[in-house]
């Protein structure tokens, strides 16, 4: 009965994904931005075990030297090893970017896709709400809530998450839209399928394309809003170093140490650069139609291609 | 084209309440009590039962709700916490720079991606082309706050050329307006400007694909004419909307800009708003961002529907 059941599966398989993975090794910007941000993750594992400096050890007659054969990027106002921190700051960027994104992946994916699926006053219901935090500038929406939650890493967690909800929930839904009415979906609730049966095993790997590469595009816009709430002062809190903290710091010293506020932005710099670069290759591999479209919407300043998306 | 346009007024006027609910909720969702908080430790109980009363909270919900809706309508978004001020003048005061610097910037935006975008569009996976895609790409990923802080180090600091930061009205003295607008208006310019791009090489190269366009080059019609009157004519449409949508974003978005270059904008308001908890300042702010960019985007959309027909009947 199962296997009856089975039968109509959706085109995507295994063989697809590996064929995916060959394409993009062949992209050699993909396989650079790759080699970057495994290199990032290891660093962030690693943690202070390879950095050269305690990353909070202070150290006031080295405090403000110019970057060195014994300290690479200098020493800060209170002695500390730039490098160090900024090694060490990798792990708060990545653990904020991931954690963040995975709510707006599971959140938006989930209300997208209930709101795709079951349509009507439930999707009208979603979707205007989702257009409602839509309405907000993000790095804006960020800030209330961190005013309404408290700042720190945590909140500035979850406020980045809330704040790149709509653009997934969106993406989710316009798949869903045009993949419910497929053969296979038809065909798999004719036979009695349940509704979380059809979604989990025919929509959702039919929709994950799209997903996948607003992933990657978000986890660089993330790591940009973390830094920002930081250099604000609303994310991360001291001792501990954020590379969007060390940038602030950095500033009041501008004129004696420019050394303090340059290495942290050019590490927030390569980072995204790297998290966007690949997504770009993962989208032209994935998804070449959407391209224009999620451009706009991925950058979270433009809303989408036309601003038309919602009427269809 | 008329249902369309009721159409988008009724969601716009949807989304407005939501938005109204939300700012509004702000206040409540706070932990604790916001007039404590908004106090700090010393404060004496006829202080407390003053800003108590001013601010309305002690009334039902429901009805503060509709209070606060009516007089925001009638352009009174209450009184600071800490300044007496009212919130509305607050923002007034502060209207002028923020517009000067969103209009600037999107000026430089403009400047940057039309000509790079055409020319990259012009001449696909040339050297020019790959200039444009790899500037474009540099130019999203950069944290603008950073670039902000390095011109403030070079044209600054090193070469001495621009004020570090600070905002004269132009009324004042039109020339020290100016010199202390570039550096911020050229940040922004050039990230909104990097997002741009794209989106003129993608409609330029989609606009050169069309058949009137190949009609035009095989009659003979000199390229630079094909260009201008064929091509950018209808390419130029969807930067309406990207540069409209652009400008909603600069008017309320660049908070962190406004701090690295102490520029008194409303960003700058509201987040002084936010360390000072003075949440009426707050919530006036926040209202009335979401509404500028309500409004931008609605007139967007319908500016689109006008210059491209084929939208409103989809």
């Amino acid at each position: 009965m199962t296997d009856v059941m089975q039968a109509p599966v959706a085109p995507s398989s295994r063989r697809r994904w590996v064929e995916t993975l060959a394409l993009l090794a062949r992209n050699p910007m993909a396989v650079a931005s790759t080699l970057v941000l495994a290199a990032l993750v290891l660093v962030a594992l690693l943690g202070d075990r390879i950095t050269p400096y305690n990353p909070l050890a202070q150290s006031i007659p080295d405090r403000l030297q110019a970057p060195s054969a014994e300290h690479w990027f200098g020493t800060d106002e209170l002695g500390r090893d730039v490098f160090s921190r900024v090694l060490d700051g990798a792990s708060v960027s990545l653990q904020v970017g991931f954690v963040a994104v995975g709510i707006s992946l599971f959140a938006g994916t989930l209300i997208g896709l209930v709101a795709g699926y079951y349509g009507r006053w439930l999707d009208d219901g979603l979707m205007r709400f989702m257009d409602v935090l839509f309405a907000f500038p993000a790095i804006l929406l960020a800030i209330v809530v961190v005013a309404v939650l408290g700042p720190g890493i945590t909140n500035a967690m979850i406020a980045i998450g809330i704040v790149y909800t709509p653009i997934f929930a969106r993406i989710a839904r316009a798949s869903v839209l045009s993949v419910r009415e497929e053969v296979y979906v038809r065909a798999a609730r004719s036979s009695g399928a349940r509704d979380l049966r059809i979604m989990a095993r025919h929509v959702l790997p039919n929709i994950a394309a799209p997903l996948i590469v607003q992933t990657s595009l978000s986890l660089a816009f993330a790591i940009l809003s973390e830094a920002a709430l930081s250099f604000l002062g609303l994310g991360v809190q001291p001792p501990d170093p954020s590379w969007g903290r060390m940038l602030s710091e950095g500033r009041s010293f501008i004129e004696q140490a420019w050394w303090m506020a340059l290495f942290p932005g050019l590490a927030i710099f390569v980072v995204v650069l790297a998290f966007n670069v690949l997504g770009d290759a993962l989208r032209d591999v994935l998804d070449p139609k959407q391209r224009s479209a999620i451009a706009g919407a991925a950058t979270g300043r433009v809303r989408d291609e036309r601003g038309l998306e919602r009427d269809q | 084209m008329t249902r369309y346009v009721v159409r988008r007024l009724a969601q716009s006027a949807a989304v407005l309440v939501g938005v109204s609910i939300l700012v509004f909720a702000v206040i409540h969702l706070v932990p604790g009590d916001p007039i404590r908080v908004a106090l700090g430790t010393r404060f004496t109980q006829e202080t407390y039962d003053a800003l108590l009363e001013r601010s309305g909270l002690d009334q039902p919900l429901v009805t503060q709700y509709f209070t606060w809706l009516a007089s925001a309508l009638q352009g009174d978004l209450g009184v600071s916490f800490r300044t007496g001020q009212t919130v509305t003048s607050m923002i007034l005061e502060r209207l002028p720079a923020t517009i000067s610097l969103a209009v600037a910037a999107i000026v430089v935006a403009l400047l940057i991606a039309v000509p790079l975008g055409t020319i990259s569009a012009l001449r696909p996976r040339s050297v020019v082309d790959g200039f444009a895609t790899v500037v474009s790409q540099a130019g999203i990923s950069i944290p603008d706050f950073w670039m902000g802080i390095m011109f403030i180090l070079i044209f600054a600091g090193t070469l001495g050329w621009l004020p570090t930061g600070g905002y004269v009205p132009l009324t004042d003295d039109p020339l020290e307006w100016a010199r202390r607008l570039i550096m911020p208006a050229v940040t922004i310019g050039v990230v909104s400007g990097s997002i741009m791009t794209r989106f003129v090489r993608s409609s330029v190269l989609e606009a050169m694909g069309q058949e009137h366009v190949q009609a035009a080059r095989a009659k003979g019609m000199r390229a630079r004419d094909v260009l201008s009157w064929h091509v950018l004519r209808n390419a130029l449409i969807p930067l309406v909307t990207v540069g409209g949508i652009q400008l909603a974003y600069l008017l309320s978005g660049v908070v962190v800009i406004e701090i690295v270059f102490r520029w008194p904008g409303l960003g700058q308001l509201a987040l002084q708003a936010v360390q000072q908890r003075d949440y009426p300042v707050l919530q006036g702010a926040v209202l009335l961002f979401a509404v500028i960019f309500l409004v931008v985007n609605l007139f967007v959309d319908l500016l689109y529907a006008r210059l491209d027909p084929r939208i409103a009947y989809r």
